[in-house]
């Protein structure tokens, strides 16, 4: 799925973000006009600017314009973009989609060793929060579910609090998924923060590989990460904030992983979800492929057994990113569809399975990497 | 630390050994102790009831410092993440370990929540081990005045536990239900007024319910608990009715009542006999039959009328093997699919399973009298537990905290509540203080003191203890020798938390 693409900037200062429309008759002061063909005139409403596939533009009244654009068919009509000062458009929002996130920052305390999306260094914070505090106020307030992550979003500062200080009062009715480390919390004073701002809608996924933690600190590549990381769930708990634990299962983690559950319901009972996930075969994984390979087949019984020990004691327990062939039919009813549209695929061979519709498949880059147990059911 | 600059070589992979905290090859003990389970197993058990089984010696090589952090490593990673040892003098997670013992006590947060209104001493059985009832006619000096009521419900909306729980005891309290009928509307009506919760029990043989009495229990939402101690020739003998089946009365009772009330809302209590020792199974049988969801197996207490008689003297090794059989039996129901507990497994599998707890009188440390339960007797006194006013019947008045007379200080936090108090603690009684067991089990000073004349109690030669100690090891040996039983001890756990 296309989620950004280039074209020739003119006039543009600064990044803009707005939504975009193919008829004029909609814009407003917050939108772009999506253009095919040329243009003569322009509309005499306020407006951002023109996203335009003409190969040549020539400006009319010093308007805001990026040309040249190789395609515009992936934007729907109120999705929202961004622009930048180099023509590049980013797709921020997509209205169509369950699966909306706010990037916070590409920063990170943590280098971990199966990461997806690999930190980056420089300083993108103020950034990005410009961005963000422009997409927010125009995401639609019937929008359902919106992810924040990062990079290790907490790195924000005070600018993580003034965010999700916007987000509440912009989209009160939006279940926001934050993804952190949970260590910036870790400092009993980010946690009260958190709790000021008393967004019952926000949970926080949390990442725990072991309960040991040299074994989670290797993983994360941070010493002290574990004990952070568990001072900072008690931290939050204590001020009511919604909790979900994450477990990202591959060789370093499966040995520990019956051992984790026990250690998840005895010292974090508080937690509202445990996510069990497959390893996505992108970012960091493939260079460290050696350390973190193990059939997802090869670990079923580890993984049936911490599921259904967690279940058993009344938690809410899923598991992400495995398709149902590999799982006995019994934890089916853990195995949740998962990927994101935009990032979800199946092999051949699944064509035929019966079972496709409820499964959750494979995240696009698991295609080259994936269980060689995996066959349709019929 | 929030804005730490990031360094560009932190991005290179280092390997496992590179996240050693531990510079020395040396490590802390947490407060832990120990037991032997089987011929090949000890256990250690941590300050909030978490537990490793190892084969013996381990324990031995843990205090000795003879781990090898690479070589053991598992155990290592085990001991470490069980907070039974750390690589610092105070572990980096001591706060971890702090919310969970507070959790493990948070029993003891509201207050006293049970009070018990021994509404009358009358009763119309002559059980040959009844510990205080009396068959009489003679309701002035049997039965607890309107006026004695009043201060009792005064009381008990005094205790700061925001939910209190009012509990109708005899004698047989139904010989006394006009007298119910006051002491249940007016406390509603406190409770209402000062907005606290209320749950109202009637313990009664049900051989005088009748649908009157029903509906007016169903109107104000009153809990039925009754006694059954088995099938009929068990029940019969244990508790004796002039001219009539106890048995055939309960089990009448018991359906009538699930009837009007429902099926949840009717629970059974056994006592265990010298006869019932020989019935095991046919008394799991029978709970089973009746469609309970559970039988709590409880041994015969040893006060009042119970002492004196031949036929209710066991010994608790008897007790034990009677335990055993029955627990089988019981486990054989889950096997087949049925969901059925044994409650006082239950009570300790909670505390052994979770991080959470139950309150139980005899089962917490500080112990459940005064902190969880208060008696308010017939007569007008207040008595720390239900076992202190059978004692009372034999002239013992050890547990009597004051009369119904007195101030809501003197009786809670006076002269014998501060007696009490020096000796309802585990942790502080020699004998238990070392036990490995102490998370899981209580103190019970009264016990200590009808039994072995003084409430400290000597632990040697203790019955609670031996009861107890081999209760929670066969627990713990049956569960880690047979995975099946793990799970359905989980799942017992699991609902006595919910």
């Amino acid at each position: 799925m296309l989620l950004r693409t280039k074209g020739k900037p003119i006039n543009i200062k600064s990044a803009l973000v707005g939504k975009v429309t193919r008829n004029p008759e909609r814009l407003d002061e917050n939108s772009f006009l999506l253009v095919e063909g040329s243009i003569s005139e322009l509309p005499s409403k306020n407006f951002i600017g023109i996203l335009s596939r003409q190969d040549e533009y020539e400006v009319i009244n010093s308007e805001n314009i990026v040309f040249k654009i190789p395609t515009l068919e992936h934007l729907m009509e109120g999705d929202i973009v961004s622009v930048g000062i180099d023509g590049n458009i980013n797709t921020l929002y997509r209205v169509n989609s369950f699966h909306n996130t706010l990037l916070a920052t590409e920063r990170c305390n943590s280098n971990c060793l199966m990461c997806s999306q690999p930190p980056k260094d420089k300083n993108d914070i103020n950034n990005l929060y410009e961005i963000n505090k422009k997409l927010i106020p125009l995401i639609p307030k019937d929008c359902i579910e919106l992810g924040i992550s990062g990079g290790e979003p907490t790195l924000m500062g005070d600018l993580f609090f003034d965010l999700l200080s916007q987000i509440k009062t912009e989209l009160p009715d939006t279940e926001i998924h934050l993804l952190t480390n949970g260590r910036t919390f870790a400092w009993d004073y980010m946690a009260e923060r958190l709790g000021e701002i008393d967004n019952k809608r926000l949970m926080l996924g949390i990442p725990v590989y072991s309960d040991y933690y040299q074994v989670h600190d290797y993983i994360v590549q941070a010493e002290n990460a574990f004990y952070q990381t568990i001072l900072g769930l008690h931290n939050l708990a204590r001020y009511n904030q919604r909790l979900e634990v994450r477990i990202v299962l591959h060789k370093q983690s499966i040995p520990r992983l019956t051992r984790l559950a026990k250690y998840i319901y005895k010292n974090l009972p508080f937690v509202e979800h445990v996510a069990f996930m497959g390893l996505e075969y992108i970012g960091y994984t493939p260079h460290n492929i050696e350390k973190l390979w193990i059939d997802p087949y090869e670990y079923r019984d580890e993984l049936g057994e911490a599921v259904e020990y967690l279940a058993g004691q009344g938690m809410h327990v899923s598991i992400y990113n495995t398709p149902l062939c590999i799982l006995p039919e019994n934890q089916w009813k853990f195995a949740r569809k998962s990927i994101s549209d935009w990032k979800n695929d199946y092999l051949p061979i699944c064509s035929t399975c019966t079972k496709l519709n409820d499964c959750g498949g494979l995240f696009t880059w698991n295609l080259k990497k994936h269980s060689e147990h995996i066959k349709p059911i019929h | 630390m929030i804005n730490e600059k990031a360094d560009k070589r932190s991005r290179k992979f280092r390997e496992i050994d590179q996240f050693d905290l531990n510079e020395q090859p040396q490590y802390y003990l947490l407060p832990f102790r120990f037991h032997r389970i089987t011929d090949d197993k000890e256990i250690i058990v941590n300050e909030v009831g978490d537990y490793l089984l190892l084969s013996n010696g381990t324990f031995e090589r843990i205090v000795k410092r003879q781990l090898d952090k690479k070589k053991d490593a598992d155990l290592y990673g085990d001991l470490i993440a069980n907070f039974f040892i750390s690589e610092e003098p105070i572990p980096p997670l001591i706060d971890v370990l702090a919310t969970r013992y507070r959790t493990k006590k948070l029993f003891l947060n509201y207050f006293t929540g049970l009070h018990i209104f021994v509404i009358s001493l009358r009763c119309e059985h002559t059980c040959h081990y009844c510990q205080v009832s009396r068959v009489t006619q003679n309701k002035d000096l049997y039965d607890m005045s309107i006026a004695n009521i009043d201060k009792g419900i005064d009381i008990m909306f005094k205790s700061p536990n925001p939910h209190v729980t009012m509990e109708f005891q005899g004698g047989e309290s139904l010989l006394a239900f006009d007298n119910i009928k006051y002491a249940v509307e007016k406390a509603e009506r406190i409770a209402k007024e000062v907005g606290k919760g209320l749950t109202k029990v009637i313990c009664s043989n049900l051989a005088l319910i009748n649908e009157e009495i029903l509906e007016y229990c169903k109107e104000h939402e009153i809990l039925i608990s009754t006694s059954l101690d088995g099938p009929q020739y068990v029940h019969d003998n244990n508790r004796h009715k002039p001219h009539a089946s106890s048995y055939e009365l309960a089990i009448k009772g018991i359906e009538l009542s699930r009837k009007v009330l429902g099926h949840d809302r009717v629970s059974a209590l056994m006592t265990t006999t010298k006869l019932s020792l020989d019935y095991p199974v046919e008394i799991v049988d029978e709970y089973f039959r009746l469609g309970f969801q559970g039988i709590f197996l409880r041994n015969i207490s040893p006060y009042g009328f119970a002492l004196r008689t031949d036929k209710s003297k066991y010994e608790t090794e008897k007790f034990l093997t009677f335990y055993k059989k029955a627990l089988d039996r019981i486990l054989e129901y889950n096997f087949s699919g049925h969901y059925f507990t044994e409650d006082l497994a239950k009570i300790f599998l909670t505390k052994i399973l979770t991080p959470f707890n139950v309150g139980f009188v005899d089962l917490q440390s500080p112990a459940g009298l005064i902190n969880g339960v208060i008696v308010f007797n017939y007569d007008g006194g207040v008595y720390a537990t239900d076992e202190s006013r059978m004692l009372a019947e034999q002239k013992d008045y050890t547990f009597k905290l004051g009369t119904l007379d007195d101030n809501y200080n003197d009786l809670f936090f006076g002269k014998k509540a501060q007696e009490i108090a020096n000796v309802w603690a585990n942790e502080a009684l020699s004998g238990c203080s070392e036990c490995a067991f102490q998370q899981y089990c209580g103190a019970d000073p009264v016990h200590n003191h009808a039994t072995q004349g003084d409430m400290y109690g000597y632990r040697p030669n203790s019955d609670f203890c031996q009861k107890n100690m081999e209760i929670i090891r066969y627990l713990i040996e049956l569960m880690e020798s047979d995975s099946r039983i793990k799970k359905i001890f989980e799942r017992w756990a699991k609902t006595s938390t919910h």
